[in-house]
């Protein structure tokens, strides 16, 4: 009997403590002096906006939450320099739109919410356009390492994985993000 | 012969009480490791948003972390409703985060001090202007690694 209790004691103490918080992660933009000048041509921006009510705008154009995700990879995936031109995107997948991001290393997005916009649907927001990128870095790392970017996170945060796979898995990691980096903008707030 | 037939007969034995003890003390523990895991006792309003697209936090030890919600019931009388940010057992100002994270990134063992991540709890209903100068005090700080803690979930449900 005393074994039996001490085995359930055991379980609820292990599982207990397994029980870790998630989120999404995002580095924030080093402290400047001064701000720094952007020369970016205003192809390669995709401006969303997020306001009090809860509406999207994306480029100045109104937008539902639920199209953001297409939008966004579009964007991003867009490859819009050509074949001849500096910055051509031999990977991309895109309609190729000139008017749209050259390729996804130039592309950036730039996030902008009121004071009043609820957290909700800006995390709301954050977690489309990480799944925007997740989608073209699975894409991507599918083809090229026959392993989903994901699946490749999450194999390198398992602590049963040996140092040198680590290692592996960290280079095809960084290949990737390279090839898709997550370039998320925020200025200041309306 | 007999003495089998003997046992057969009767009634129902009664219910064993002799583990009982042992299931209480079972619950016992169980609940005593369950209410030591929360340190600090939330204040705040702190329904987490849904996402779908979510990273594991790192350990536990390189994690600082600031709530941010409307005052619970019993503390709206004193602080109001709106959102407040919480920082160990204190309601605080925007301008205490530098602070407070320079204070536990002091505590925190000296290999870990560069590797911290600030997780932020932050109520779906709170507002964006607070999250945005607790983002300007944590560059101020150059805690640069934030963690948006979420339920797993679908991210549109934060939008009903």
């Amino acid at each position: 009997m005393a074994d039996i209790a001490f085995l359930l004691l055991l379980f609820f103490l292990v599982t207990t403590t397994i029980e870790t918080d998630a989120g999404l992660d995002r580095a924030l933009p080093r402290k400047q002096k001064e701000p720094p000048i952007i020369d970016y041509q205003k192809k390669n921006i995709l401006r969303v906006v997020l306001d009090k009510e809860g509406g999207l705008m994306v480029n100045e154009e109104l937008v539902d939450v639920k199209d953001l995700r297409e939008k966004v990879s579009g964007f991003i995936d867009n490859g819009g320099a050509t074949a001849d031109e500096e910055g051509y995107c031999t990977y991309c997948k895109g309609n190729a739109d000139p008017s749209a991001s050259d390729n996804p290393k130039k592309a950036i997005v730039a996030v902008n919410t009121h004071r009043e916009t609820s957290y909700g649907a800006y995390i709301t927001v954050q977690n489309e356009l990480v799944a925007a990128y997740n989608q073209l870095r699975n894409r991507e790392a599918l083809g090229v390492f026959k392993m989903t970017y994901t699946a490749m996170e999450e194999a390198y945060q398992q602590p049963e994985t040996s140092s040198a796979e680590k290692k592996e898995l960290k280079r095809k990691i960084k290949h990737i993000q390279q090839l898709y980096p997550l370039n998320i903008l925020e200025p200041e707030q309306l | 012969m007999s003495k089998f037939a003997k046992k057969k007969s009767g009634e129902l034995p009664a219910v064993s009480t002799a583990s009982l003890p042992d299931i209480v003390f079972m619950l016992l523990f169980f609940f005593m490791t369950v209410t030591v895991m929360k340190n600090s006792d939330v204040k705040v309003e702190n329904t987490l948003p849904n996402a779908s697209e979510i990273k594991k936090l790192e350990k536990k030890d390189r994690v600082i972390t600031i709530y941010v919600g409307a005052p619970t019931k019993e503390f709206q009388k004193v602080f109001g409703t709106e959102s407040k940010i919480q920082l160990n057992d204190k309601f605080a100002d925007a301008g205490d985060v530098g602070d407070y994270i320079l204070m536990e990134r002091a505590k925190k063992p000296q290999e870990l001090q560069n590797v911290l991540t600030t997780s932020l709890k932050v109520d779906k209903n709170a507002n964006m202007g607070l999250i945005a100068d607790i983002k300007q005090e944590l560059r101020k700080v150059n805690a640069l690694k934030v963690n948006y803690t979420t339920y797993e979930g679908d991210a549109f449900n934060n939008l009903k």
